[in-house]
């Protein structure tokens, strides 16, 4: 007893009709995409040397770190979580892996192997307190961050590590950041010119790889995103949300750890005052993606282009003798744009 | 005809390419309350947003009171004396602040009215406008803790305090029970009483009989039917309203299969009777009950969100006990949950996606998911329940009421079950996607156990072989649907609750 109305409409089902696009459609979807190419354009012409595999290589290594972060914080946003304790377990991770290797003398892997454990440990707190403890996401992680930045510094007294520091129990601490360790953050690999690629972009790489065919291909990702977006349907149509939450934060804390040992890396010292911008950053990078092809929501293509985004602009901005004060500035003033077009321009904005 | 009334002539809206509205014509008389009829996608919100000035009509005149009104806000409506309650309750109230703040809420808004709170006078007010209504209530509780039915009667209340000319009610009884609604309906009857025009939008045919003096049926933009002399003819009502006739339908009831489902001894609360119950192939039962009759707890015991207090169940001969939902479904034990939009539909997903999200398993290898497997199964769906979209890929939201719960049924018709558990599955649908959702149901239940939980007895009438009647968490009554004694259905339904008359009336 199908009506006249329905049969209609019916046929349509069949022809696949692909909607088309309208102007602010193509906006929303390729604005972004375009703004970063017509950027790159801008500095190729106005700000000499810009153009050109080094420079290309020195934006990628910027934002290698923070986009490694910022793909862990998109991995809960997408789960409708949020992890501020990402910097702290980064910088973290970074005094571990010093004093491992410094004072304990013990080797490179087993500093790895320790910071990594560090951060899985971090996320599965974080995880437990969200899920059984029902600490609201953003407390139970901005407590967590008190927590990391108050104890990394307990075990050196406040100070930074380095050979030759004294302990606090009088001993001069002995130990070496050993090459194995170091090449971490300065060894190169070549690419058509010897000695071009860090380690670190291909780590960036890689975990964008992973991440974005985890979420984007496999069901585990299909799951989160549905959780995301509906915790209770999810639910009902059977998945375990809050082994899915607490995995969500556990990727977020062990990439945060690999973040800080890259960090330890690169300057081969336990350096307490930094990463301090590594969280505003990484968070920023992932908001952006969220304008990237028109998403409306996380997504790990979009938080490598957010942070890219912003890498560009600020090797350009130096190029061209910005002064380094305006940096944050200008971060903000992106973010501010990016989340313009998530909200206001996108079906997202429409639905409220 | 008279000077006060408001009267609608010619109204037309147009959205892109479809015509929503063709010239409504249509005349709201003070004193009376006119009931709205039509399937989804006749013209009735947009009819109901253009009086209360969300969208503005392209042609025709509306005028109020002799006066020409044409809203262009919402507030703007309200001040002309246009006043309407909306479907979702929490739209017209603010659960955090306390009953009185709601009531004078736009006071409170209001340019004028004061920079300082004057407690005291405010709760004076409040109190005056809650006696008005006879809404016996504390006015300093906070609206989160009252029940549906009196934030319901709230969000009313402060409606009224506007002295509305037309007062206009979006299915206002799809989130109350029957007591509740009950109440609802003595609470208007006062309000036509005391002159207002009340516009009342429903799908329920017993709220309809309890409350319309008058029916107006909708149907593709236009007004297909007005009935206005007593008796009031329903069926024409409703004939006006689908361009066919309501027949009742033929429950053709099959043969049933081998038992399914066995439970025994079943207690689903401390100190409730124990029952027993087998639910067999082939056999659609309904289960019906008031609200906190038990319903939702059986449906939970089965599909692993609570556990009985006593008793077995066992699933084709071997124990079934399910702590999961992910084991029930494993076990091929689903359960499609009522209210959709917080249980069912998950937004950011377009169709195929919401259809697959329980089985998933099904549709990837080492995790790995396979698109066109997906949307082979999604497109399956949409034939065989004959849902309205462009594609596959459409999203969710953007599909009327109607196809979106086909859509979270098909989710559960898409994979074969051994038992399919529907939690009001006809909520706020129209009677033509109510038919075609009944139609599958019935068509594919040869090979499993069906058991669907439905409040409306008409519901339970249509779909079912037999109905299970529940009364303070155990089984009162056991019916072939077949000649039923309703009576005697209505009489269990009530139980040993003190309200039996009034939910008698309802239920019918």
């Amino acid at each position: 007893m199908q009506s006249e109305t329905s049969n209609d409409t019916l046929s349509d089902t069949a022809l696949h009709v692909k909607p088309k696009l309208t102007v602010t459609e193509f906006a929303i979807r390729y604005g972004f995409i375009a703004l970063t190419l017509g950027l790159v354009l801008f500095f190729s012409i106005f700000a000499e040397g810009f153009m050109g595999p080094y420079s290309a290589v020195f934006i990628f290594q910027s934002v290698a770190i923070t986009g490694i972060l910022a793909l862990g914080v998109t991995v809960t946003l997408v789960v409708d979580g949020f992890d501020l304790s990402i910097g702290s377990v980064a910088t973290t991770s970074l005094m571990l892996s010093s004093y491992v290797l410094v004072v304990w003398e013990l080797s490179a892997v087993t500093a790895v192997g320790m910071c990594l454990a560090m951060g899985a440990v971090v996320g599965l707190i974080n995880g437990l307190l969200i899920v059984k403890m029902r600490v609201p996401d953003l407390l139970a992680t901005l407590g967590m961050m008190f927590l990391l930045v108050g104890l990394q510094r307990i075990p050196t007294q406040g100070r930074s590590i380095a050979t030759g520091m004294t302990l606090p129990d009088g001993r001069v601490a002995e130990g070496t950041f050993s090459k194995a360790f170091l090449a971490l953050g300065r060894h190169r690999f070549d690419f058509f010119i010897d000695n071009l690629i860090p380690v670190s972009v291909i780590i960036l790489l890689v975990v964008g790889l992973l991440v974005w065919g985890f979420m984007e291909l496999t069901r585990h990702g299909r799951v989160m995103y549905a959780i995301g977006s509906n915790q209770r349907a999810a639910s009902l149509a059977g998945a375990n949300v809050n082994r899915y939450k607490v995995l969500a934060y556990m990727i977020s804390g062990v990439l945060a750890s690999v973040g800080g040992i890259l960090l330890a890396a690169r300057l081969g010292r336990g350096d307490i005052a930094s990463g301090n911008n590594l969280l505003l950053d990484s968070v920023a990078a992932a908001l952006i993606g969220f304008a990237v092809l028109g998403a409306a929501k996380p997504n790990a293509f979009g938080t490598i282009i957010g942070a890219l985004f912003i890498g560009i602009l600020l090797q350009g901005l130096t190029m061209m003798n910005a002064p380094y004060y305006t940096q944050d500035f200008v971060k903000g003033a992106v973010l501010v744009v990016a989340l313009v077009f998530t909200f206001a321009l996108s079906k997202r904005g429409g639905a409220h | 005809m008279r000077n006060d009334a408001v009267k609608l002539a010619g109204i037309t809206k147009v959205f892109g390419a479809n015509d929503v509205l063709r010239g409504v014509d249509l005349v709201l008389n003070p004193g009376e309350i006119t009931v709205l009829m039509g399937a989804n996608g006749a013209g009735k919100s947009t009819l109901v947003k253009i009086l209360c000035g969300v969208h503005t009509a392209n042609a025709g005149t509306i005028t109020l009171g002799g006066e020409p009104f044409s809203p262009s806000s919402p507030s703007e409506a309200i001040r002309a004396g246009v006043v309407t309650v909306h479907q979702s309750i929490n739209d017209g109230v603010i659960p955090d602040l306390d009953i009185a703040s709601n009531l004078m809420l736009d006071h409170l808004t209001a340019p004028g009215s004061g920079f300082f709170l004057n407690k005291r006078k405010h709760r004076a007010e409040a109190r005056k406008i809650a006696a008005a209504m006879e809404l016996n209530v504390d006015v300093t509780q906070t609206v989160s803790e009252l029940g549906l039915a009196d934030r319901q009667l709230v969000a009313i209340a402060r409606a009224m305090a506007h002295k509305p000319k037309l007062l206009i009610l979006d299915e206002p009884t799809s989130s109350l029970s029957a007591v509740e609604a009950q109440r609802l309906f003595r609470l208007l009857d006062r309000l036509r009483d005391a002159g207002a025009a009340i516009l009342y939008i429903s799908h329920r045919m017993s709220d309809i009989r309890r409350i319309a003096d008058r029916i107006v049926s909708m149907r593709d933009g236009i007004i297909s039917g007005v009935f206005e002399t007593a008796p009031l003819d329903y069926e024409g009502a409703v004939k006006a309203m689908l361009g066919h006739a309501m027949t009742d339908v033929d429950v053709h009831i099959p043969e049933a299969g081998a038992p399914v489902i066995r439970l025994s001894d079943i207690s689903l609360r401390p100190g409730s009777k124990p029952f027993s119950l087998d639910l067999h192939a082939n056999e659609v039962v309904a289960i019906t009950g008031l609200v906190g009759s038990g319903k939702t707890d059986f449906a939970n015991i089965l599909f692993g969100l609570g556990q009985p207090i006593t008793g077995s169940m066992s699933l084709h001969g071997k124990p079934y006990h399910p702590i999961t939902q992910r084991q029930a479904i494993n076990a091929g034990v689903f359960l499609c949950p009522k209210d959709r939009a917080s249980n069912a539909v998950v937004q950011d997903f377009d169709i195929s996606r919401n259809i697959t999200i329980p089985f998933l398993d099904r549709h990837s290898a080492f995790s790995f998911l396979n698109r066109r497997s997906e949307r082979t199964k999604a497109q399956c769906t949409i034939t065989d329940l004959g849902i309205v979209c462009q594609s596959d890929g459409d999203e969710i939201g953007s599909l009327s009421g109607g196809n979106q719960q086909k859509v979270m049924v098909g989710r559960w018709l898409s994979e074969a079950s051994n038992l399919l558990v529907l939690d009001e599955p006809f909520q706020g649908v129209d009677i033509k996607a109510r038919r075609d959702i009944g139609h599958k149901i019935r068509e594919t239940a040869d090979t499993r156990a069906t058991v669907v939980l439905v409040a409306e007895m008409d519901e339970a009438l249509e779909i079912s072989d037999r109905i299970i009647v529940m009364a303070d968490h155990t089984i009162v009554g056991d019916h072939r649907n077949d000649n039923v004694d309703l009576a005697r259905v209505l009489t269990q339904v009530a139980g040993q609750q003190s309200e039996t008359t009034d939910k008698t009336e309802h239920a019918i």
